[in-house]
């Protein structure tokens, strides 16, 4: 089954927990008062779960449309061959992503910044790091000063036992 | 009108405004120009940046100046490497390109500056006579008819998204009005489909959605594919000089292309993609002889056709987004998104509350057509040099800004995880070749379609309002013949493919 009809199934199974949220368990909070209107909060999500049914199947039981040409274009990501791309570089990105979302108010915003940068940089193939790590901390340092100064969003620029 | 002209004049030319108008079009270019980042990633990364100045007026003029300017950066990137930064400048790269390659680079970038200058500035002028037109009209509608146009704006989203795709569309977009019910609704305040967390509360920010759908998988196909960031050497750009004669023979290809664009923008769903690509074609078609041939080997006129007409469209998108307060397209989600953050609804009120918000961007749309026209013709040799940047430098700074766009937003950790889970959803969507601007619009628009849908329920105390008012039902009944049109005819097209009879 091709990788379409999995996320079909998928978004319908989805529909279902929504649309059993919906219909039977939304509403028991619903004070009498607001019982006696003709819309409740549960009436709109439960018009959208049967049309999401509705429609997950269509996509599910279509058949596919015979396209002519196979050929892979020219920059275009094709499932198919998945283990040719770069797919541990990407992951490992993801990972950093997730690192920094954690270590970005432990460690303040330059420190994680301009290591998420440099990591980044290295997980990429980039070795020259006496040009890395400058740019990173040039970069960090006047972000966070237009984000803090300019914008006037505070951003805690040290680890939080400097501040 | 003149009244209104000279009040967003005032709006517009001060200092400030003009100073972001010029820095919108310049980040716009230089982002645009990265191929992979199309306007939607540009907008949403700078969204943080346009609600941090708290002017809806100098932020929106801020973010359609970094619209225009992504456009423009994208066809520069199409013609010089062949390497289209965004879908609506693909079209430019088939004549642009081998222009490039004949060394008529510098040519080729002239005329999409001036193709571009005049799509945009006809498009507003356009805008200008048909916007307050339209919302005129609006204005008689209803809660009712607000919903069933709103029906009919995401179908035809879902309609346009390309055959064996609409149910794919409507799949997303429905995806994208459920992730629109967590949280609190307007409607009774009680948190809905929150399972308990506190940060789902209020909702999923679509500022963070919108990183997610669009800026986060461009940059994760970036690192897994290195062709698609094609880089090359930009090379020295001369002769930018265009002749009488060439100016001459472009003069009514871009006249038509300004019309048919606009129109074809105010469409929703449709869009510079469709316009510049059918502004090609049309070109193509009508031009005769020796021009015919020369089409795809380096025409001018099949350059400005499709510069002409995705600027023009890009103007035209704005006409449903000020009038109806409904976009057209995804760019137009993210700057209505915007809007509502700024306490801005755009919509038929918009001219009559705010009539200094609405000339502003109008006037800005000139100035913005100007500066890039202005500034990019002696710019563009010095601006090419950013494709030159290392990708192993580019990558980790898209990511760090698209990260930085869902934090200060919420000043939340949570937000950035949020932002990697549903980033790592959308790229296996496209993956699987799943639409993802339906998703973002259907998201925007959800809240607003049952707002108008509760209330027209509450008018007509049940689902009477389908019946009792015929434009309602009316513009329903479009929105399921949009839905269901194309899917009978690739059924239909799927049949007599297999060579059974058809039944009907």
């Amino acid at each position: 089954m091709a990788l379409d009809r999995w996320i079909a199934l998928a978004f319908i199974a989805l529909c279902c927990v929504y649309g059993y949220a919906a219909f039977f368990t939304m509403d028991d909070s619903l004070p009498p008062i607001l019982r006696r209107n003709p819309i409740w909060p549960s009436t709109f999500p439960k018009i959208l779960s049967v049309l999401g049914i509705i429609v997950g199947l269509v996509v599910l039981f279509t058949p596919k449309p015979a396209t002519g040409d196979d050929t892979p274009k020219d920059g275009v990501i094709d499932p198919s061959r998945l283990s040719d791309y770069n797919l541990i570089q990407a992951i490992a990105l993801l990972v950093l992503m997730v690192v920094y979302a954690l270590a970005l108010r432990p460690l303040g915003f330059l420190g994680s910044t301009i290591g998420f940068i440099v990591l980044g940089g290295v997980i990429l193939g980039e070795r020259k790091l006496h040009i890395l790590i400058p740019v990173a901390a040039i970069a960090a340092g006047s972000i966070w000063y237009l984000v803090q100064e300019v914008l006037g969003i505070f951003l805690r620029p040290w680890p939080g036992f400097l501040a | 009108m003149i009244e209104g002209l000279l009040m967003g004049l005032a709006a517009a030319v001060t200092p400030f405004n003009l100073m972001m108008v010029v820095f919108g079009c310049i980040i716009g270019t230089l982002i645009g120009m990265l191929p992979g980042l199309g306007p939607m990633s540009i907008i949403a990364i700078m969204i943080p940046v346009a609600i941090g100045l708290g002017d809806p007026t100098a932020a929106l003029i801020l973010l359609s100046g970094v619209y225009y300017g992504a456009i423009f950066g994208g066809s520069t990137s199409s013609i010089l490497l062949n390497a289209p930064g965004v879908a609506g400048t693909v079209a430019s790269s088939f004549d642009g390109y081998p222009m490039a390659r004949k060394g008529q680079a510098g040519k080729a970038l002239t005329i999409a500056a001036i193709a571009s200058f005049a799509g945009g500035t006809i498009g507003a002028i356009l805008l200008m006579i048909f916007a307050p037109a339209l919302s005129t009209v609006a204005l008689l509608f209803h809660s009712a008819e607000y919903f069933a146009l709103m029906v009919v704006g995401l179908s035809a989203i879902a309609a346009f998204a390309g055959t064996g795709q609409v149910a794919k569309a409507l799949m997303m977009t429905l995806l994208g009005l459920m992730m629109g019910t967590v949280g609190e609704g307007a409607l009774s305040n009680m948190p809905r489909f929150t399972f308990g967390y506190m940060e789902l509360q209020s909702g999923f920010s679509f500022i963070t959605l919108a990183m997610a759908m669009f800026a986060l998988p461009e940059a994760l196909f970036l690192v897994m594919n290195p062709a698609r960031a094609a880089q090359g050497d930009a090379g020295k750009i001369t002769g930018l000089r265009i002749s009488r004669s060439e100016a001459k023979s472009i003069a009514p290809v871009i006249g038509r292309q300004s019309l048919q664009g606009f129109f074809i923008g105010v469409l929703p769903g449709a869009g510079a993609t469709i316009a510049s690509f059918l502004g090609y074609a049309v070109e193509r078609n009508i031009a005769k002889g020796a021009e015919q041939e020369e089409f795809g080997k380096g025409s001018i006129k099949g350059l400005a056709a499709p510069e002409t007409a995705n600027n023009a469209a890009c103007t035209g998108s704005f006409v449903p987004l000020l009038t109806l307060g409904i976009p057209g397209s995804g760019t137009t989600a993210i700057l209505l998104g915007a809007l509502i953050a700024l306490n801005v609804t755009p919509g038929p009120r918009l001219m009559i509350d705010e009539p200094a918000v609405f000339w502003a961007v109008i006037i800005s749309m000139y100035i913005g057509n100007l500066v890039l026209l202005i500034l990019n013709l002696p710019l563009i040799p010095y601006i090419a040099k950013i494709l030159a940047i290392p990708r192993n430098y580019l990558i980790p700074f898209i990511l760090f800004f698209t990260m930085m766009g869902s934090y200060i937003g919420q000043n939340n950790s949570t937000e950035l995880l949020i932002l990697v889970g549903f980033g790592v959803v959308a790229t296996i969507l496209r993956f699987a070749d799943y639409p993802l601007a339906p998703l973002l619009i259907g998201f925007i628009l959800g809240t607003m379609l049952e707002d108008n849908f509760a209330r027209a329920m509450q008018l007509y105390s049940g689902f009477d309002f389908l019946l009792e008012r015929p434009m309602t039902l009316a513009l329903l009944v479009l929105a399921a013949l949009l839905v269901l049109l194309p899917s009978y005819r690739a059924r239909r097209a799927r049949k007599r493919a297999e060579g059974v009879a058809d039944g009907d």
